[in-house]
């Protein structure tokens, strides 16, 4: 690896966000490069420094006192929804006009950022939250491209596993240890779909299963997470994004979503195949 | 789900990362009361939305609306142009030659090794001199010793650039610990 390459990679060295071919290749290069090395001592030395020195400011006692208030306060005395007497902070539809009209006045009394402020970002919290909980195309979109984001940079980054193996005993207890809920792990090497391991990813704003499964040359990556109640069993699904072919079903209080560059009748096959073998 | 169970939950996730919120919201504005404000509003923003909350990483949760209720606040708190803090390539680039000669030792705060408290408000200062961009990125990363996918769910940009936020806003950091290095 030549200098260039290495420098690239100091920032995820030293934070420890490299795979661990990336690291030894580094580690290699570093012990027979002075300048390289004096660079990541300096990186190293930086993140010391504020480590040790830089401020940890925390909440003082009456701040966390004073938001109790507020919300023990209105939501023990929360009315109904039909109630036009609820807090202030309830009035969505309210907010959502003086945000319109907030945008086109320029406001500078401090004493009224909050409130403003707040109206644009309900706005903005209502179609984030639109985005995340109701079952719709839409969501569907949101998560099919986290899916995609979440293989693309297994593939990118060699991270494909966290526990590579082919044991699906092994698997599944590991996965279980760093979760909040149970996948099911099934090696399906004899239906052409062998276990390669698993590992864990980040998509729908929380920690989800990625089961890897080889077939021929090719990586499927199944994503496995609870559903919320919000969510209804769904049947299978089939997307074409990006040149992935994409599969999505929902069954047992579990979501999953298959993605792979194998050609859609192989990858309907694992679905149907993982999903049949209990 | 019921007010009762919503409390609950937004109890767990609140008296555990209050401390995390505060101290990014602080870092952000850069002023205690108007971090106090900002905690306040993300909180009741929190409650509001607890439904959207699947469990998961509470932290990354509630800090994500932390920081949007932060950039919420700024723009209705800031003359636009100030908003626009150059932290580009190009401004970068102009200084490129200085970033590139920069050289910390080592072992800095090791041989010039000032009082605590001079350090403490040298590097505070310095992480404060850094564009809103970078500093978020280094906090969470630093002070919250978060990985860089948790800052990329936090802050609503990739990985890559979580990375590259990183890179830069070290580099800049460099400079002004230099800096505040030559002039004691």
């Amino acid at each position: 690896m030549d200098c260039t390459h290495t420098q690239s990679l100091l920032h995820g060295y030293v934070d420890k966000e490299l795979d661990a071919a990336s690291v030894i290749a580094v580690d290699q290069h570093l012990h027979s490069c002075i300048a390289c090395k004096r660079i990541c001592d300096q990186y190293s030395a930086l993140r010391s420094a504020v480590r040790q020195h830089a401020s940890y400011y925390a909440a003082p006692a009456a701040l966390g006192d004073r938001i109790r208030a507020k919300i023990g306060g209105p939501a023990a005395h929360a009315p109904a929804k039909t109630d036009k007497h609820r807090p202030q902070w309830f009035q969505l539809g309210q907010w959502l006009q003086l945000g319109a009209a907030a945008a086109a006045t320029a406001v500078k009394d401090r004493s009224q950022w909050l409130q403003l402020g707040t109206a644009v970002a309900a706005t903005a919290a209502v179609t984030w939250m639109a985005a995340l909980q109701l079952n719709n195309p839409s969501q569907d979109d949101a998560i099919s491209e986290q899916v995609i984001a979440g293989y693309a940079r297994s593939v990118l980054t060699s991270h494909i596993t966290d526990v590579a193996t082919s044991d699906q005993h092994t698997v599944k207890p590991w996965l279980s240890g760093k979760l909040d809920f149970s996948p099911r792990v099934t090696d399906l090497t004899t239906a052409g779909f062998p276990l390669v391991g698993g590992r864990l990813d980040y998509l729908d704003n929380r920690l989800v299963a990625a089961l890897v499964y080889r077939h021929r040359q090719h990586l499927i990556n199944l994503f496995v997470w609870p559903y919320s109640k919000s969510d209804k069993p769904a049947g299978m699904q089939t997307l074409a994004r990006n040149g992935y072919y994409l599969l999505h079903w929902s069954d047992a209080g579990m979501t999953y979503w298959a993605i792979s560059d194998v050609d859609s009748a192989d990858l309907k096959t694992f679905a149907e195949t993982y999903a049949r073998t209990k | 789900m019921d007010e009762q169970n919503r409390s609950k939950r937004f109890e767990e996730i609140f008296a555990v990362h209050l401390d995390a919120a505060y101290n990014l919201a602080r870092w952000l504005t850069r002023d205690d009361s108007n971090a106090e404000d900002v905690v306040q509003e993300a909180c009741l923003r929190a409650f509001k939305f607890m439904d959207s909350f699947h469990g998961g990483n509470g932290r990354a949760w509630l800090l994500a609306i932390v920081r949007n209720t932060f950039y919420t606040w700024l723009e209705k708190n800031r003359p636009q142009t100030m908003l626009n803090v150059p932290f580009d390539e190009d401004t970068l680039a102009a200084n490129g030659h200085d970033v590139d000669a920069l050289t910390l030792d080592a072992n800095y705060g090791v041989d010039r090794l000032l009082e605590e408290e001079d350090t403490r408000r040298i590097v505070n200062q310095a992480l404060d001199q850094l564009a809103v961009e970078f500093r978020e990125v280094i906090v969470l990363r630093e002070l919250e010793d978060m990985s860089y996918k948790e800052i990329a769910a936090v802050t609503n940009i990739p990985i890559g650039t979580v990375m590259s936020r990183l890179a830069r806003g070290r580099k800049l950091l460099q400079q002004h610990l230099r800096q505040a290095n030559l002039e004691t």
